[in-house]
């Protein structure tokens, strides 16, 4: 293997684990502070992704589409908390998994009534095409570094709300002891409200920028919704940090694995049976980790402290 | 007879009549309708099993379906194109297919349910789910067969006896087949290990005081169920003669989970209701509409929102008293 190739595929684990902790930090903020298992969560994925795509052709260009979809997202996710998970709060973990499962299919085939059974591709803009030329052989193509820095600026901007601002404060308040941040007089459904919101534009935004490169697509949410699940069961079901933590590892395992899984196997077996034995193998390594993880530590790397 | 045992019997006499009579009467079409039902019930009953008695709200049962219908695929593809010489397992023969599916799926979730069973709640259903994820993946990648596309199985299973080719003869067998495993369950709740089961349920602080180790008594339960969905895979091949990843993905998963809810939680006919309304809504729905799964989704948020206890609580089959069907 030679160093471009292991650099190209660092970066392309790198950019699918800041996806993943954009999907997953939404799922682990609503699972701490609301106590809610949404498995529509990566419904909002490929929700965001097809209204940023549908808007790209309606405006003619991809950034102010994202801009423009990223509000509307947030709209999807406010009606959504508004009218369905919010009557589920009280209920069991089994009712919020069964709701939410009906929920996709509603919003899938919603999605489907609205843009048709196709997949939506996007063009890119020419000022975010072509290579990032770094020095002599170090060569990285413009948008995956931009996704890569968007992702970055979004998991700091998310650790500055949390841990530096007033809603930071209530939100982490409201995990430890909801009923006490009622008594003291805040308004515990309208912070609900936000937070919900707040993972819908978070994966709604992740599903908007990996558009360019795939594209927008009805069965995106539920490629994604299960790893993001291993993720935030390795991370520590609650924790953001963990999730962050939990996200990169994933992506890059998962990566690394599929690209050079059939070389590292060749080191120790035939040549022929790790051909044949790496794509099935690669495919489980995440499931793998997250079993050796549980194995030693059931509640996570990094278990929430109060709960 | 009790309201529930009339109830109970009057269902499977219908599903031993009413698709039987429509097929010689030149509607085979429902004779189809009511093998999938069947052979759903069947798995569903092994998820009620675990779920509405033992409390573990397993996400991932559906991997124990396809495990069971690829243990009749992947041999009957060997024994057509050849490979796999080992032990004499590229066959057509039967009870090979049943054996391989029953094997692999008691050690598939003997590992993954010991793994699973140290966590609790949330983390329970996410990781079964993981893990029959891991499988729909594992299969897509593994291009012999079939991968994404899956596998058309060119001869079905041979039973001494019976010719499964026969629409009539299969649905027998799953028919029986459903009555041996809701006789079979009925008669485990009932013992003193489905006893410990359902105490460890309500109370498992309680059951751990009285001197039961939990986690065998529930990973015994978690094979057990695991093992009776692979005998409703194995059908599931012999019906569909075609095998794919498809059968294991999470959203199987989902629907079976809903057609113990639908039926009602830890009552021995449940599954089979809640299979019965299940399939019966989606044949009709998707006969008005492509677009069916919208409102099919719609009415699966509904029940959950606004009726508790599903199926059997409406025709008042809840005879498990307080506590029933709260995992």
């Amino acid at each position: 293997m030679d160093g471009s190739l292991l650099l190209m595929q660092v970066i392309n684990g790198l950019q699918l684990g800041l996806l993943l902790f954009m999907v997953a930090s939404g799922l682990t903020l609503v699972f701490g502070i609301l106590d809610f298992v949404n498995l529509a969560h990566a419904s909002l994925y490929m929700v965001g992704a097809m209204i940023c795509a549908w808007l790209s052709y309606l405006v003619g260009g991809f950034v102010v589409a994202v801009l423009l979809a990223l509000p509307l997202t947030a709209l999807v996710g406010w009606a959504i908390e508004r009218w369905v998970a919010r009557r589920l709060y009280a209920r069991n973990h089994l009712d919020h998994v069964l709701a939410t499962f009906g929920l996709i299919l509603v919003l899938n085939t919603s999605a489907h009534l609205l843009w048709g059974p196709e997949g939506i591709p996007v063009a890119l803009p020419d000022y975010l095409k072509g290579q990032l030329v770094l020095g002599d052989d170090l060569v990285l193509p413009k948008y995956r570094v931009i996704i890569i820095a968007a992702g970055l600026l979004a998991a700091l901007g998310l650790f500055w709300l949390v841990t530096r601002t007033k809603l930071g404060m209530l939100i982490r308040a409201g995990a430890s002891n909801r009923q006490m941040v009622a008594a003291l007089g805040i308004n515990i459904e309208l912070l609900f409200t936000v937070v919900f919101s707040l993972g819908a534009v978070l994966a709604g935004l992740a599903g908007m920028l990996i558009t360019p490169i795939t594209e927008a697509s009805l069965g995106m949410g539920n490629a994604i919704i299960i790893t993001a699940f291993v993720v935030i069961i390795v991370g520590g079901i609650g924790s953001i940090k963990g999730s962050f933590v939990a996200a990169l590892l994933i992506g890059m395992i998962d990566t690394l694995g599929r690209s050079f899984l059939d070389v590292a196997l060749g080191w120790v077996f035939s040549a022929n049976a790790a051909e044949n034995s790496a794509p099935a193998i690669s495919a489980m390594l995440i499931y793998i980790i997250m079993a050796l993880v549980l194995a030693v530590k059931p509640q996570g790397l990094f278990p929430p402290k109060v709960r | 007879m009790t309201r529930s045992n009339w109830i109970t019997t009057l269902v499977l006499a219908a599903l031993a009549v009413v698709p039987l009579g429509l097929y010689y009467a030149g509607q085979p079409f429902w004779l189809d309708i009511a093998s999938r039902l069947v052979i759903l019930a069947i798995a569903a009953a092994s998820l009620n099993f675990i779920l509405g008695y033992g409390g573990m709200v397993s996400f991932g049962h559906a991997a124990y379906l396809g495990l069971g219908a690829y243990a009749v695929g992947i041999p009957v593809h060997h024994s057509i194109f050849g490979g796999l010489d080992v032990l004499g397992l590229a066959t057509s023969n039967g009870w090979v297919h049943l054996g391989l599916g029953l094997l692999v799926c008691a050690v598939f979730a003997l590992i993954t349910g010991a793994v699973s069973l140290r966590t609790k709640g949330v983390y329970f259903i996410m990781i079964t789910m993981a893990f029959s994820q891991m499988l729909y993946y594992a299969l897509i990648s593994i291009s012999t067969y079939g991968g994404d596309d899956g596998l058309t199985i060119m001869s079905r299973s041979e039973l001494p006896g019976l010719a499964l080719d026969d629409p009539v003869q299969l649905y027998a067998l799953c028919f029986v087949s459903l009555l041996v495993v809701l006789a079979l369950l009925r008669m485990v709740v009932n013992s003193r290990f489905g006893q410990v089961l359902q105490g460890a349920r309500g109370n498992p602080q309680r059951v751990t005081m009285l001197g039961f180790n939990i986690f065998h008594y529930q990973l015994v339960a978690y094979v057990l169920a695991a093992m009776v969905a692979g005998y409703a895979g194995f059908l599931l091949a012999n019906f569909t003669a075609y095998i794919s990843p498809e059968m294991m993905d999470w959203t199987r998963s989902g629907e079976l989970m809903f057609m113990v809810i639908l039926g009602g939680v830890a009552v021995l006919v449940g599954p089979v209701l809640g299979a019965a309304a299940f399939i019966l809504v989606e044949e009709l729905l998707s006969h008005f509409t492509v677009y069916w799964q919208l409102p099919f989704g719609l009415m699966l948020m509904l029940v959950v929102l606004y009726s508790k206890g599903g199926l059997a609580q409406w025709l008042r089959l809840n005879q498990s008293g307080p506590g029933g069907g709260k995992p």
